[in-house]
């Protein structure tokens, strides 16, 4: 550990010796100059850039960025430079280009922005390049190598060559030796160089190197056959590998689709299952858990990350009250009448769509995603899973588990699939089919709300959230029967798979016309789904 | 026994209800429209042209609800998906009337409509020929809404796929037409639909005159069409259609081929809402992808239910109804308009099983029959 500051230490010592030596700077200095910007002339500033970098090292970096990204200001009052951000509107948070000092908030009127060419420009990305590539935090080192890959440029490959014989973390260094064979490959003359550096590319499947593969290939004649060669097997490989990722990717977020159909499936699965009911309100119960997990966040906005947890069994409960309500307010009185049931679940689906709109206004509201669950689990350059799928994913399993425990090991569930199998026998055994149908109903509007919840964190939450699925949803249950649970979970990945696959050659609203078409086809050979329920109850 | 079949024949069973329909219709119509043309604008009694259009409007639901009465009232079939029929006459004769614009379109391309020219369209598909001649855009009204239903209904019918499973698969029909027609490489104009019609037949469609003739018309394809449904329902093929509604598999058993029954009347359903949508188009204006929208398939069984299902005339006042319901809601309070509409659902479906027309139908046989007793 000591070795490898020393290292750093002496690195940067010997970049800056120079600069060092010549100026001794001080920070009053480096202020000077940046000071020089307010006034300068497009064409002087990469003079005084020049001596900024030199001067301020790694100080200077903000600046760089600001000045890049069109943030930094000349303060109209006192000609000063500021480093503004848009607070909305017309506001603009100021702070310290140097050591990052807050200076206040001011409008767009006291302040003039500082204009750049696109010579600055590249001056200004090599410069941030060079001083973030010599950055103490690997991290930083990493991302500075990352953004070189697109465009190296001689000066800063210079860099790397000199910095990658100390670099002591060994995933920064086989970046640096990435770029600088990415360098090499295009720029050298020599084809043995090359052909080493080609070395360097073998495994990786950064775009990059595609394209310089395939640009290699293009050169004229001249190129050495050996060369060629390898590059000709190395691109065949990445992209056989590259397919393989994508694959990969595909199935990953067709089993996220699924996911969500599964969830939303389950719970019209059970009441359609033992009440043969289906119930139209489902997507807004949907929607009821989503909110419930938008007023939950605003209730507690300090604990993020706790707030999804807490969310899950309040979007269970008050979808399942919900779900009772309306199981004894409506549906109950409808028995029998399966047509009937669903015109009046659609009538309620319409209230409670309404409600929403005018309760919490038609816009989408945004529920923030807690830190554990943002971000990507990333394997390498092509391939990476986003927390929240994967999570989404995890819970759509989970649930799926637990309800097929309730009904399989508890005597709720017995009596459950007593009812779904034959009412009229359950009843005149001693079950008391009206309490059973309420708690199915309630259950499965509970698992609509955890729909919701995972909903949430996928899409906008609007009126509109549970319209979007759940046509796909009762899709999913015709096409895994309503007999068992199982059904609903391999048709629901088996759908979600489906259209993720399709997209890509037909396009998102093709693939799901083809889909419903062949569901329309399906029922013809198989007309109570993959899984019918067997029995007397079938009919 | 002649004297009984006579009181179930279909010739009977016409003219014992078509004349009270229709007279009531053909009244309404010629007094709104001889308001509108005869009297002078600001007398009291003066129809405005939009309240023309609106009641064309309205009476293009009415057939559009006899369609869905004929298939839920009479056969037990829920359809989910008639607004998708209704949608393609509606664009057959879109079609047409886009072809018409010619070169007075935007672009002022003489074959191209201009959502085409726009898109950087070089011809026209080939399944656009042939709608710049009118007979050829009718036949495809009929044919069009009909050939789908047929296949629709052979394939839904023949794997016995009944109830709701058969409501979700109209849903998902409309739904995924909707989702197509929306597309701009279908070819019908995408999102916007087609629009900005000049005229039909050679005559301009903003002039009072072409309003009320279409309203007329609109008005006389309802009385048509009630005394068709009738002839039909009343028929042996309709007595046939009861007994699948009441009891399909003893139906099969006594010897009947209860899905070729099922289809055709599906395909005549689906023809009549073809025509209702075609003659929506030129009298609104404007046809587009949102008509597939399941939420207005489903109106529309709302408008059966409230009216009362299986006499056709209780889908004709349903319709009117709750449409001049809607449009004086929207107007006044537009939030509430879903409020009521679901609370409609609700209500109808609890408490009014055979909905107005049954309400009002209950009392009055009663008072006949206490003649009868009295005679």
């Amino acid at each position: 550990m000591k070795a490898y500051w020393y290292g750093i230490a002496a690195l940067c010592l010997a970049l800056w010796w120079p600069a060092a030596v010549a100026q001794g700077e001080t920070a009053a200095d480096v202020r000077a100059i940046a000071a020089e910007l307010s006034g300068a002339s497009l064409p002087k500033m990469p003079g005084i850039l020049e001596r900024l970098e030199a001067a301020g090292g790694e100080q200077v970096v903000p600046l760089a960025r600001a000045l890049l990204e069109g943030d930094l200001y000349v303060l109209e009052a006192s000609d000063a430079l500021v480093i503004g951000r848009s607070t909305g509107g017309d506001g603009f948070a100021l702070e310290d280009p140097l050591d990052g000092t807050a200076l206040g908030e001011y409008t767009k009127a006291d302040l003039k922005k500082l204009r750049v060419n696109n010579r600055v420009r590249v001056q200004l990305r090599g410069m941030l390049a060079r001083l973030t590539l010599l950055a103490k935090d690997p991290a930083v080192r990493e991302r500075a190598v990352r953004n070189m890959l697109e465009r190296p440029d001689a000066d800063s490959v210079q860099l790397l060559r000199d910095a990658v014989v100390n670099e002591s973390n060994a995933g920064v260094a086989e970046l640096q030796w990435l770029v600088i064979a990415l360098y090499d490959i295009e720029h050298s003359e020599d084809p043995s160089v090359r052909l080493q550096a080609l070395g360097h590319l073998d495994g990786r499947v950064e775009p990059e190197v595609r394209n310089a593969l395939q640009a290699l290939l293009a050169e004229g004649a001249d190129t050495p056959p050996q060369l060629r060669r390898q590059a000709q097997t190395m691109l065949s490989a990445l992209e056989s590998k590259i397919a393989f990722y994508e694959f990969l990717e595909t199935l990953f977020f067709g089993l996220s689709l699924g996911s969500v159909l599964l969830l939303i499936a389950t719970g019209l699965a059970i009441t359609f299952g033992v009440m043969g009911v289906i119930n139209m309100a489902h997507g807004e119960l949907i929607m009821l858990g989503a909110y419930t997990t938008y007023v939950v966040q605003l209730l507690m906005p300090d604990h993020i990350g706790l707030s999804i947890l807490v969310a899950i069994p309040a979007a269970f409960i008050v979808s399942a009250l919900v779900g009772v309500l309306i199981e004894r307010g409506v549906i109950r009185f409808l028995h029998g009448r399966p047509l009937e049931t669903l015109l009046a679940t659609f009538g309620i689906s319409l209230v409670l769509q309404q409600a929403v709109r005018t309760i919490f206004s038609p816009l989408n509201r945004q529920v923030s995603t807690p830190d554990w669950m943002s971000g990507s689990l990333e394997f390498n350059a092509v391939f990476s899973l986003t927390y929240n799928r994967l999570y989404v994913l995890l819970f759509a399993i989970a649930v799926f588990v637990v309800l097929q425990l309730i009904l399989k090991k508890t005597p709720l569930g017995l009596q459950v699939r007593a009812v779904s199998q034959n009412r009229s026998m359950a009843r005149s055994l001693g079950i008391r089919t009206e309490w059973v149908d309420a708690m199915t109903f309630g259950l499965g509007s509970g698992i609509a709300g955890l729909a919701g919840v995972a909903l949430s964190q996928l899409t906008n939450v609007g009126p509109n959230l549970g319209q979007a699925y759940i046509i796909d949803s009762f899709m999913v249950v015709v096409f895994g029967g309503v007999g068992n649970l199982w059904g609903t979970l391999v048709g629901g990945f088996t759908l979600g798979v489906a259209n993720k696959f399709l997209e890509p050659a037909t396009g998102a609203v093709l693939a799901k016309i083809l889909v419903l078409v062949f569901i329309i086809l399906f029922i013809q050979k198989w007309p109570r789904g993959l899984f019918p329920q067997k029995g007397r109850a079938a009919e | 026994m002649s004297n009984l079949y006579g009181q179930f024949s279909a010739l009977h069973q016409l003219r014992e209800k078509a004349p009270v329909f229709v007279a009531v219709l053909f009244a309404i119509t010629a007094w709104a429209s001889a308001c509108n043309l005869l009297l002078p604008e600001d007398s009291f009694f003066h129809v405005s042209t939009f309240t023309i259009t609106l009641l064309g409007k309205y009476l293009c639901y009415a057939l559009l609800a006899m369609a869905v009465d004929v298939v839920w009232g009479y056969c037990g079939i829920l359809s989910l998906g008639h607004g998708a029929f209704f949608a393609l006459g509606g664009y057959a004769m879109g079609m047409y009337l886009m072809r018409q614009i010619g070169d007075r379109g935007v672009y002022g391309n003489p074959l191209l409509p201009d959502f085409m020219v726009f898109l950087n369209w070089e011809a026209l598909p080939w399944y656009w020929q042939g709608f710049d001649q009118f007979w050829f855009a009718m036949l495809m009204v009929l044919l069009v809404p009909g050939l789908l239903a047929f296949a629709f209904g052979w394939l839904a019918f023949r794997s016995r796929v009944a109830g709701v499973y058969l409501s979700i698969i109209t849903q998902a029909l409309t739904y995924a037409l909707m989702l197509a027609f929306f597309r701009n490489e279908m070819g019908f104009g995408g999102n916007n639909g087609l629009t900005d019609f000049k005229d039909i037949l050679g005559f301009d469609l903003q002039a009072d005159g072409t309003r009320v003739a279409l309203f007329v018309a609109t008005a006389l394809v309802l009385a048509a069409a009630y005394c068709a449904s009738q002839l039909i329902l009343g028929s042996k093929f309709g007595r046939v259609i009861l007994a699948v509604r009441d009891a399909e598999a003893r139906a099969r058993f006594v010897g009947y081929r209860t899905e070729t029954y099922k289809v055709w009347l599906f395909v005549y359903s689906a023809v009549l809402a073809g025509i209702a949508g075609a003659l929506y188009v030129p009298q609104v204006g404007i046809i587009n992808p949102g008509e597939f929208s399941p939420l207005n398939s489903i109106e529309i069984v709302v408008w059966v239910a409230v009216g009362g299902r299986g006499t056709l005339y209780g889908a004709v006042v349903g319709a009117l109804l709750v449409n001049y319901a809607k449009t004086r809601f929207t107007g006044i309070m537009p939030e509430a308009w879903l409020f009521a509409l679901g609370a409609l659902f609700v209500a109808v479906t609890l408490f009014l099983p055979r909905g107005l027309t049954g309400l009002v139908m209950e009392r009055l046989p009663r008072r006949e029959k206490l003649k009868e007793v009295a005679a």
